[in-house]
C-alpha cells in the first residue's frame, strides 16, 4: 500500500471515531434526541471498503450508519446537523440517525430495519447492469441482518443475475444483546456464500489494510461484470448497542480485553509507522486536524436554523 | 373522418372529450397494452416478478411482453417477495422505472417491510433527496374458489401507509391509462387489480393514453344516492344503479379509482347533489377504506345529508372457500339494491 493511501485510510478512520466520540457528547448533552449507535472499533470496515467507491457507485448503510456515511465522502456539518435536528441537516431534521442519505455520493441511506437495506443495494446493482454501466453497489449489514430472510433472497438473485454488489457483513460479535456465537451454528458466516454460488471472504475487521486487499478484489470483480461476493469482517464494537446500553449482556473484562486488543485504529498506527509509511508526529497530525475539523463541523452545524415545519404533500410525495 | 389521437398529457385527457380510436380489450390486455407501450417509450421501465416471462403472468399481464422486450427487462425473479420488491425499490431509487409484480396480494405480507418501512418513506426519510418511482401491481379479490389465502381485499393496509399511493381500476380503459399514469408516477404506487376483472372487456383507447391519478369518475349520473365505490364493486353497483333505476331511484355512481389521492370534491359534490351516501367495498368492513369515506363526507357534508352515511362492505371473515360460502361474504348487486333503497327510504 502507498503512503498517501494508508495515511487517508487512518483519516478515515479517526474521522468516524472522532465523529462518534463527539456525537456521543452531544448525546449526553441532550442536544440529540432519540437514539444513536457508536461505529467505534469497526472504523476499518467502512474506510478500508468506500476507499474504492467512486461517488456514483451506491451503498446501503445501517442503524450503525455514521461510518459508512462519513467514509462514502458526506459532509459532516450536515451529518451533525441532522443529529441535532436541524433544515441544514442531510434530511432536513425528517430523518436523524438512523436515515441519514447522501443520495450525491450514492450513499443509499441508514436503515432502522435490520437487514433491509440488502435487497435495495441488490436493486442499485440492477440499475448498474441494466444501464450498461461499470457501477457497483455495496451493503453494510450486520451479523444479525446476515439472519434476516432479505439476506437470503438478495444473496440468491444477485447470484443468478450476476449483479455487480458487495455484500459487507460487519460481524461485531453482536445483535443488540444477542452472541453471534449463539445466533450461528456456524463459526464462519462466509461459509453461506457457497450456497449461493458466489465467492466467500472472511478477514479480520480491525486491520484496515486487510479489508482494503479483500474490498480491492471483490469490487475489481464486480466492476468487470463477475458478480457478487459476500464479505465477512470480523469485528468488534467497543460502545454498548445504543448510547446508553447497560450492556448485561458482556462482562466487563470483554468488554475492555478486546477494546484494547480490537482497535483499527492502533493497528493502523502500528503497521504505518513499521512499514515507514508515515511517523508517529505524521499521524498525531491527522488527528489535530480531524479534531479541528470536527469542531468546525460542530459549530455551523448548531449554528443552523431548526428544522423547518412539514410541508404535505412535498415532503412525503414527488407529486400529488 | 379520421379519429384523433389520444391527447398525451393528463389535463388534456380531461379536457373536451377529443374522439379517441379504441378498441375492445379485456381488462388484463389492456393492462399488457400499458406497460407495452411504456416500456417502447421508456428504457428504464423494467418488470419483475414471478412466473412473468415464458409463462406470462398468473393472470396472462405479461403475456407477449418476454418476446418482445427480452429477460433483461422482464426480470422473471424467483419465489421471493421481499427481494423482488426490495430490487425493485433499490432500482427505482438509483433511476429506473420497475414495476413488481406481487401475484396475489395476500403475498403482501411477505414483502411489506420494503413497501411500508423503505418505498414509502424514503422520500420523506432523506428529507427529499430520493424519488422512488416503483409500482407494485398485484391482485385481490374473492370469487375463484381460492379461498383464503389467495382472495383478500388489502387495500386499506396501504392506504393506511403515508408515502405510498393506492389505485383500483374498475374497466379495461381505466387499466390501461392508471398504469401508464402509475408508471411515469415519482411515486410508489401500489396497483391493484381484481382477480375477476382479468376477462371484462371494454373500449380502451389505443395508443398512449393516461388517466391521472387522484380523480374520481362518475361512471352513472343520478340524483337520489350516491354510490361511492372502486374496483370490481364499480360493475356491480352499475348492474345495481340499472335495477334501481326500474325502481324509479336514480343511483349516481362514483368510481373513485384512486383511494390515494382521493378525489374528495368529486366525492362531496356528488353527495351535496343526491345527499346521500352508500360507500360500497368488497374488503371487510371493520377497518376498510368505506369508514374512511362515510368519515369524511360526515365531516365535511353534514348539513347536506338527508340521512347518514353508511356503508357496505365484506364480512368480516377470511374468505371460505365453498362457493355459496364465498358469495355470501362479500356484497352482492342484490345486497346494494336493497341497501341504497333503504338509505333512500329512510
Ligand atoms: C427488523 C428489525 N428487527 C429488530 C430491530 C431491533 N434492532 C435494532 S439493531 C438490532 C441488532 C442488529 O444486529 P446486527 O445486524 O448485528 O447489527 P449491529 O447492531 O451489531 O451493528 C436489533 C435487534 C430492528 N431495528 N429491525
Ligand atoms: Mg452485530
Amino acid at each position: 500500500m502507498d503512503k498517501q493511501t494508508a495515511l487517508h485510510l487512518y483519516r478515515v478512520m479517526r474521522t468516524i471515531r472522532r465523529f462518534e466520540q463527539r456525537s456521543t457528547t452531544l448525546f449526553g448533552e441532550n442536544k440529540i434526541w432519540g437514539t444513536i449507535h457508536s461505529y467505534a472499533g469497526e472504523e476499518a470496515i467502512a474506510a478500508g471498503v468506500c476507499e474504492h467507491l467512486r461517488d456514483d457507485d451506491w451503498i446501503t448503510s445501517t442503524h450503525r450508519g455514521h461510518g459508512h456515511c462519513i467514509a462514502k465522502r458526506a459532509e459532516l456539518g450536515k451529518m451533525f446537523a441532522e443529529l441535532l435536528g436541524r433544515e441544514t441537516g442531510y434530511c432536513r431534521g425528517r430523518g436523524g440517525s438512523m436515515h441519514i442519505a447522501d443520495t450525491s455520493k450514492g450513499n443509499l441511506g441508514a436503515n432502522g430495519i435490520v437487514g433491509g437495506g440488502i435487497p435495495i443495494a441488490t436493486g442499485a446493482a440492477l440499475t448498474a447492469k441494466q444501464l450498461g454501466t461499470d457501477q457497483v453497489a455495496v451493503s453494510f449489514f450486520g451479523d444479525g441482518a446476515a439472519n434476516q430472510g432479505t439476506f437470503h433472497e438478495s444473496l440468491n438473485i444477485a447470484a443468478i443475475w450476476k449483479l455487480p454488489v458487495i455484500y459487507v457483513c460487519e460481524n461485531n460479535q453482536y445483535a443488540e444483546s444477542f452472541p453471534a456465537k449463539k445466533a450461528f451454528a456456524i463459526e464462519d458466516i462466509s461459509v453461506r456464500a457457497a450456497g449461493y454460488g458466489m465467492p466467500g471472504v472472511r478477514v479480520d475487521g480491525r486491520d484496515v489494510a486487510a479489508v482494503y486487499a479483500a474490498a480491492s478484489e471483490a469490487i475489481a470483480r464486480a466492476r468487470k461484470g463477475g458478480g457478487p461476493t459476500l464479505l465477512v469482517c470480523e469485528s468488534y464494537r467497543h460502545e454498548g448497542h445504543y448510547y446508553g446500553d447497560p450492556r448485561k449482556y458482556q462482562t466487563k473484562e470483554e468488554i475492555e480485553g478486546w477494546k484494547t486488543a480490537f482497535d483499527p485504529l492502533l493497528d493502523a498506527r502500528g503497521w504505518i509507522v513499521r512499514d515507514g509509511l508515515g511517523t508517529e508526529a505524521e499521524l498525531d497530525a491527522i488527528d489535530r486536524a480531524v479534531d479541528d475539523e470536527m469542531e468546525r463541523a460542530v459549530a455551523w452545524a448548531e449554528a443552523g436554523p431548526p428544522a423547518s415545519p412539514l410541508k404535505f404533500p412535498e415532503d412525503i410525495y414527488a407529486s400529488y | 373522418m379520421p379519429p384523433t389521437r389520444v391527447p398525451s398529457s393528463p389535463a388534456a385527457v380531461l379536457g373536451p372529450a377529443a374522439v379517441q380510436e379504441t378498441r375492445e380489450m379485456f381488462y388484463a390486455e389492456a393492462l399488457n397494452d400499458a406497460l407495452r407501450l411504456e416500456m417502447q417509450r421508456d428504457p428504464r421501465v423494467i418488470v419483475l416478478g414471478e412466473d412473468i416471462a415464458e409463462h406470462g403472468g398468473a393472470f396472462q399481464v405479461t403475456a407477449g411482453l418476454l418476446a418482445e422486450f427480452g429477460p433483461d427487462r422482464i426480470r422473471q425473479t424467483p419465489i421471493s417477495e421481499i427481494g423482488l420488491v426490495g430490487t425493485a425499490v433499490g432500482a427505482a431509487l438509483t433511476g429506473l422505472r420497475p414495476v413488481a409484480e406481487l401475484m396475489y396480494i395476500d403475498f403482501s405480507g411477505l414483502a411489506i417491510d420494503q413497501i411500508v418501512n423503505q418505498a414509502a418513506q424514503n422520500r420523506f426519510m432523506f428529507g427529499g433527496q430520493a424519488r422512488v418511482p416503483l409500482v407494485v401491481r398485484t391482485q385481490g379479490g374473492s370469487g375463484r374458489g381460492n379461498a383464503a389465502q389467495h382472495s383478500k381485499s388489502l387495500e386499506a393496509w396501504f392506504t393506511h401507509v403515508a408515502g405510498l399511493k393506492v389505485v383500483m381500476p374498475s374497466t379495461p380503459a381505466d387499466a390501461k391509462g392508471l398504469l401508464a399514469a402509475a408508471i411515469r408516477d415519482d411515486d410508489p404506487v401500489m396497483f391493484i387489480e381484481h382477480k375477476l376483472l382479468y376477462r371484462t372487456k371494454g373500449a380502451v383507447p389505443t395508443g398512449e393514453h393516461l388517466v391521472p391519478l387522484g380523480r374520481a369518475d362518475v361512471k352513472r349520473e343520478g340524483t337520489d344516492v350516491t354510490i361511492v365505490t372502486w374496483s370490481r364493486d364499480v360493475l356491480l353497483s352499475l348492474e345495481a344503479a340499472a335495477k334501481l333505476a326500474d325502481l324509479g331511484i336514480a343511483a349516481e355512481v362514483v368510481d373513485v379509482r384512486s383511494l390515494v389521492p382521493l378525489d374528495k370534491e368529486k366525492i362531496l359534490s356528488s353527495v351535496r347533489k343526491t345527499r346521500r351516501c352508500l360507500v360500497v367495498h368488497e374488503a371487510i368492513k371493520r377497518g376498510g377504506y368505506g369508514a374512511e369515506i362515510a368519515a369524511i363526507v360526515a365531516e365535511e357534508a353534514f348539513d347536506d345529508l338527508d340521512a347518514p352515511p353508511r356503508r357496505l362492505a365484506g364480512v368480516d371473515t377470511p374468505i371460505p372457500y365453498a362457493q355459496p360460502l364465498e358469495l355470501g361474504v362479500v356484497p352482492q348487486v342484490a345486497d346494494i339494491v336493497k341497501a341504497a333503497r333503504e338509505l333512500v327510504a329512510g
